[in-house]
């Protein structure tokens, strides 16, 4: 286990000090110039000269690089626009902030957007797909492949003001979409989210109740399934104790890499909603040509990924015996 | 080349999977020894049988043979050409000319293709142009096989098993090849269907006189279907001899072993009693393969000397020209004695 | 034939099993009758697609009740099986009544160790607690002779070679003394000296608890070693049935002949093609009309009438003894007569 943390670890880093460089790379490929956009209306060559010399942008691409990178390690300062200390990203050319405090301040609201919708998805969408599955061909599976396949057919921007505006302006039940953090009132911060969990979750169910619903159909026609019944376990321990356990690694996997997607920020989501999350903030970023502010997000996506890889075969090892972590 | 060279001269064949592992960085860390060391030849248009229980390298060796696995060591010589490296430009000629079979008729058919294309698909790589045409030449083989020719447009999915692997014969057979690797050919099909299959290549082994190495496990058809024999442990070959002399006089412990667990379905009760041994554990690792004779830890004459020695296959003292044991105390017609016997055998009630 | 004497324990009577498919209705089994007494091996001899494993499933109640229609009847130690509840088959399911399958290592489940499958069968059936149940488990692994059974007792089926998984497999199924023993092609995933191994411990634990054996395989050659009593299946129906020796011995049916026929053995002639039965078997979606044997029979024309391609044979059984051929017995004596000659020197 401790070989397999380490090497994984050790991996993720190459993989994000590639990711970075290519963003890096691909950036400058993109003909705009952020200084420009900091100057302001009323810039003169000398002013956007001063401009580039704080940003960094007046070196080379390479040495721009390795002053970012260093920067991580022992900080950083930009002339007039102030000190970024380490671990320093970088420093937004369009807010004038360190790249860093900006994601952490934006993170809890994506986060718990991220992990209440999994919780909303995850329960009704494994939940119908296992019913689903037991009732194969009957009324409940009917209802069930229907009811995901015109739900993953929806998009969220169509649900979502449909949603706000019967649920929360005309029949006033649920709040109207707002962030407060957890630490400072939980009931606020559940009664203001309820609505985005519930509108991404909705699109997500419908995904989960068929991969759960497949993955079930196809453990249940496994021979160590038959086998179970010709010993006599009931079907509620064949379902559960031995179907179920073989259908879990597949979803495990792909619950991994779809939480991770959350957590890069749902774009869309936070749109709709009016809410400043990590996806906002991307958008935005990119919008403004903020290369720090688009290679710390791209780190954020980057670095979920690889993290939730890493505890999926983690998990999946626990689950499947026949896995060895090395 | 004369006459008297073999067609296919395997020596001191070997194939070594790397195991990787280690830390922090991952490296080659042990072996699996599939073959390890063989020797044998293939005479023009004679079939020699490789038999052996799963994990003996049978299979291994085959692919080896086709050049479809890189050996670690030894050379494998066509008509007196060293193959075993070759590129694949060198190879080309030689490719046309041997050929193989595999078990799965399921699997080894391209679904999308007609048969007339699966067939004519080797004349189309090696851009081989048969007198009269490459359709002309697939109805050919398709009734050689014992195919309608009128079937040349239906897709694989339209044929039985049994037809299915004779698809996979008259593409073998397209390019007329010398010799045919064929790997377990008759193992996924249904008993009556099994012996349709050994009689067609049987009739393409007489009649267009092709050389084969024939890999099954099935003892009693590769007795049937091969003129000489090598039977195989755990990636050596322990004995290999005419069909007749390893049935009827087997010298190496092993082979006794594994001809006497074959069931056969008579019941005449006034034959004598069949000899029966029953072999106790199961084959070790070719990871770590035992020391010296590979089979020792089965064996119940094995002594020390087996366990340091490993003993080269050689015409043991009786044997017939031929007629190869790799072992240090060859068996005789004699019973199993029976203080030995009951430690490693049961006896037949 | 033993079977007279004893009150079967196994009753089958008429046995159809149809499924709905896409494609139609697959009569998978179609007027199956047999008994079976205790202490006897059956062996049910068929090519795929013969209905053999159907048929045992349909005994152990593990078919798909959504798609599937039987009629006729199964008694097991007097019990009508087909009409028993769910609850009442789980009762007896592993119990009184077990299962071996082919592919051990797939019908073992991956995620458990094999002791803890083994002792879950048997808490299960008696309510033994843990502790009882994980000594009975390290109790049967040593009784199929599986060496350090306390050790190997907490590994999971894909540490255990081949030869071992078949073993803890044949554990499984005997934990509760069952009465009855299904097993599904048990060898055939096996290698020879292996086949060898399982078929002589089978032998010896029948031999010890008195368990009826139904042992079903394609391999007549496993037939000649481990049964009492052969019925050979082709397309849904039982063509011949009798002892190993009758079966074997002075075949009734040109379907078991062509079986014969088309295995070669270790003592036959080599250079002679082997005798095959031609084409292939039935698809059940349609089968072939009277006698389903007959597209591939050389002697359906010597039958007069066409009577073959019409009538279906009846299976008269005399003393356990039958085969359902429209030949006369005279006939077969005259047409089957090489036989002998060409499978014994």
């Amino acid at each position: 286990m401790f070989r397999f943390l380490v090497r994984r670890v050790l991996g993720a880093l190459v993989i994000l000090l590639i990711i970075s460089a290519v963003t890096f790379w691909l950036f400058y490929a993109i003909p705009r110039d952020p200084a420009m956009m900091s100057c302001g209306k009323n810039c003169t060559p000398d002013m956007l000269k001063q401009v580039r010399h704080n940003l960094g942008i007046d070196h080379p691409v390479p040495v721009q690089y390795w002053y970012w990178l260093k920067g991580i390690f022992v900080g950083r300062s930009y002339g007039d626009f102030g000190n970024c200390s380490a671990p320093c990203l970088g420093y937004s050319f369009a807010n004038r902030e360190p790249v860093l405090g900006t994601i952490l301040d934006r993170l809890p609201l994506t986060l718990s957007l991220a992990f209440g919708s999994a919780v909303v998805f995850l329960i009704f969408g494994v939940g119908a797909g296992m019913i689903a599955a037991v009732k194969q061909g009957k009324w409940q599976d009917k209802l069930a492949s229907s009811g995901s396949l015109i739900a993953s057919s929806l998009q969220i921007y169509f649900v979502g003001y449909i949603a706000m505006y019967f649920l929360v302006s005309k029949l006033g039940i649920l709040d109207n979409p707002s962030y407060t953090p957890l630490t400072h009132n939980p009931v606020k911060w559940a009664s203001g989210l309820l609505l985005p969990w519930l509108v991404l979750a909705l699109i997500w169910t419908a995904n989960y109740t068929r991969m759960t619903r497949s993955q079930m159909v196809e453990t249940l026609s496994e021979d160590y399934v038959r086998t179970a019944r010709a010993k006599g376990m009931s079907s509620r321990t064949v379902f559960f104790r031995f179907a179920w356990r073989g259908a879990m690694g597949p979803i495990v996997t792909i619950f991994g890499i779809d939480l991770a997607t959350l957590i890069g920020g749902a774009i869309i989501t936070e749109s709709v909603f009016s809410l400043q999350g990590v996806g906002r903030l991307a958008l935005d970023a990119v919008n403004k040509s903020d290369l720090p502010m688009v290679l710390g997000v791209t780190l954020l996506s980057a670095g979920a990924i690889v993290f939730f890889n890493i505890i999926v075969d983690a998990v999946y090892a626990s689950i499947d015996p026949r896995i060895r972590l090395a | 080349m004369s006459n008297t060279n073999p067609l296919l001269d395997v020596s001191g064949l070997t194939k070594h999977f790397p195991i990787k592992g280690g830390f922090p960085i991952r490296r080659t860390v042990g072996a699996v020894q599939a073959v390890d060391g063989l020797d044998f030849q293939v005479n023009e248009g004679e079939s020699l049988g490789l038999v052996g229980e799963s994990g003996c390298g049978k299979s291994t060796t085959g692919r080896l043979i086709t050049r479809l696995l890189e050996p670690t060591a030894g050379t494998v010589r066509y008509r007196g050409q060293d193959i075993t490296h070759a590129s694949r430009r060198e190879l080309a000629p030689v490719r046309s000319e041997i050929q193989m079979i595999f078990q799965d008729p399921y699997a080894s058919l391209n679904p999308r293709q007609t048969v007339g294309k699966i067939i004519s698909g080797p004349m189309e790589i090696n851009d081989i142009n048969p007198a009269g045409g490459r359709e002309k030449r697939v109805r050919e083989l398709l009734e050689i096989v014992g195919l309608n020719p009128e079937h040349y447009n239906r897709f694989p999915h339209e044929f039985s098993g049994g037809q299915r692997q004779r698809i996979g014969v008259a593409r073998a057979l397209a390019l007329e090849p010398k010799l045919i690797v064929a790997d377990e050919p008759v193992s996924a099909l249904d008993v009556s269907i099994q012996a349709q299959v050994v009689n067609l290549l049987q009739k393409v082994q007489q009649e267009l006189g092709i050389a084969f190495v024939f890999i099954a496990h099935d003892l009693a058809i590769v007795r049937h279907f091969s003129q000489r024999v090598a039977v195989m442990y755990l990636g050596r070959i322990v004995e290999i001899a005419d069909r007749e002399d390893l049935y009827g006089n087997p010298r190496h412990p092993y082979t006794r072993a594994l001809l006497s667990a074959v069931p056969e379905a008579t019941v005449d009760e006034d034959a004598p009693a069949r000899e029966r041994i029953r072999l106790v554990g199961d084959v070790p690792s070719p990871i770590n393969p035992p020391t010296g004779c590979r089979f020792r830890t089965r064996c119940w004459k094995a002594t020390e000397k087996c366990a340091t020695e490993a003993p080269p296959l050689v015409q043991a003292e009786g044997n017939k020209p031929g007629h190869l044991t790799a072992c240090h105390y060859p068996e005789t017609a004699d019973p199993i004695p029976a203080p030995r016997l009951a430690k490693n055998t049961e006896a037949a009630a | 034939m033993t079977s007279t004497d004893q009150q079967p324990f196994l009753s089958v009577k008429d046995l159809k099993v149809h499924f709905s498919t896409e494609d139609g209705v697959v009569k998978a089994v179609d007027g199956l009758s047999f008994d079976l007494v205790k202490g006897q091996t059956l062996g049910i001899v068929g090519e795929s697609g013969s209905g053999k494993s159907v048929t045992n499933l349909t005994i152990l109640g593990l078919h798909d009740p959504a798609r599937t229609t039987i009629e006729g009847e199964i008694l097991l130690d007097g019990k009508e099986l087909l009409s028993a509840s769910e609850r009442e088959l789980e009762r007896l399911r592993g119990n009184k009544m077990s299962m071996i399958f082919q592919d051990a290592l797939a019908s073992l489940s991956p995620y458990h160790t094999v002791g803890t499958q083994i002792a879950e069968t048997y808490r299960k059936h008696t309510g033994a607690s843990k502790r009882e149940a994980r000594a009975r488990a390290i109790e049967m692994l040593r009784r199929v002779g599986i060496p350090q059974p306390d050790v190997r007792v907490d590994d999971y089926p894909h540490q255990f070679s081949g030869g071992m998984r078949q073993r803890a497999m044949i554990a499984m199924a005997l934990v509760c003394d069952p009465e009855l023993l299904i097993a599904d092609e048990p060898t055939t995933a096996l290698d020879v000296t292996v086949q060898a191994q399982i078929m002589d411990l089978l032998k010896d634990l029948q031999q010890e608890f008195g368990t009826a054996i139904i042992f079903i395989t394609h391999d007549l050659g496993v037939i000649a070693d481990v049964a009492d009593d052969v019925l050979v299946m082709y397309g849904g129906r039982c063509v011949e049935r009798g002892t190993k020796r009758e079966v074997l011995g002075a075949p009734q049916h040109p379907y078991t002949l062509g079986l014969l026929g088309s295995m070669p053995s270790l003592d036959g002639p080599v250079d002679v093609p082997l005798s095959p039965i031609p084409g292939a078997p039935p698809s059940l979606l349609n089968p072939p009309t009277g006698c389903r044997f007959h597209p591939r029979c050389g002697f359906a024309e010597k039958v007069a009438g066409g009577l073959c391609s019409t009538e279906r044979p009846a299976l008269d059984v005399v003393d356990g003894r039958g085969s359902a051929c429209h030949l006369t017995l005279e006939q077969r004596a005259e047409f089957f007569a090489d036989f002998a000659g060409s499978r014994h020197h």
